[in-house]
């Protein structure tokens, strides 16, 4: 069985096609906290640049990633940092 | 979803300017994304009511359906959903939120948040 990270990455490839994805597994900042399970893959932090953010508000944004990641957050992830970014946005 | 605590939500968000939903209080609270939101409300001297979503099983479920947003802390300006952690720190940094507690009439200190701006520059 893949790990919910990957799982991750193909649900919001397919949502986003997005130019650039990083997930980072920060569970382990959050051991002895609310939701921190032993083998991590609760809590990550996710940098996304996609067209699909092209003029589209903060929290819009994050809708759309949520929406892609609705049985993961139902489930195993606690928590998600989320860096929703427009192309033209970059530096 | 029961319509009661839908019902009391609103009342909640309707009848305070700025409302956070968060797990804990604004004095102890229980993780660390609430508390980040809360001390920056804290330090900009806004005056929020905070939601302790912990207390019931109702709330924890009844603030995510009734924004249909998965995560918490969430915060409310005059009835209007903001963001969670990272929007509002976002905000923070780069004056938006200077503007929409202006544009709503939410009083807040204007030299704390420029402080915290040139803190993280």
């Amino acid at each position: 069985m893949p790990g919910i990270a990957d799982s991750m990455r193909s649900k919001l490839e397919t949502a986003l096609s997005p130019i650039r994805l990083e997930i980072v597994d920060d569970s382990e900042s959050h051991r002895g906290h609310g939701g921190y399970r032993e083998g991590g893959e609760s809590h990550f932090d996710m940098e996304i640049v996609s067209d699909a953010f092209n003029g589209v508000s903060r929290v819009a944004r994050q809708r759309l990633v949520f929406d892609a990641l609705k049985d993961e957050l139902a489930g195993p992830v606690h928590a998600l940092s989320l860096r929703c970014i427009a192309p033209i946005e970059l530096d | 979803m029961t319509d009661a605590i839908q019902s009391q939500i609103k009342e909640t968000v309707d009848t305070n300017d700025v409302v956070l939903f968060m797990k804990g209080t604004k004095h102890f609270p229980q993780c660390g994304f609430s508390s980040k939101v809360a001390s920056v409300l804290s330090y900009l001297s806004v005056e929020f009511q905070d939601v302790n979503i912990l207390e019931s099983e109702e709330m924890r479920q009844g603030i995510k359906d009734f924004t249909n947003w998965p995560t918490t802390p969430q915060l409310y300006v005059k009835g209007e959903f903001v963001g969670g952690c990272d929007i509002v720190t976002e905000m923070t940094l780069s004056g938006e939120l200077d503007t929409l507690l202006k544009e709503k009439g939410v009083t807040f200190d204007q030299e704390a948040a420029n402080k915290v701006r040139e803190a993280n520059s």
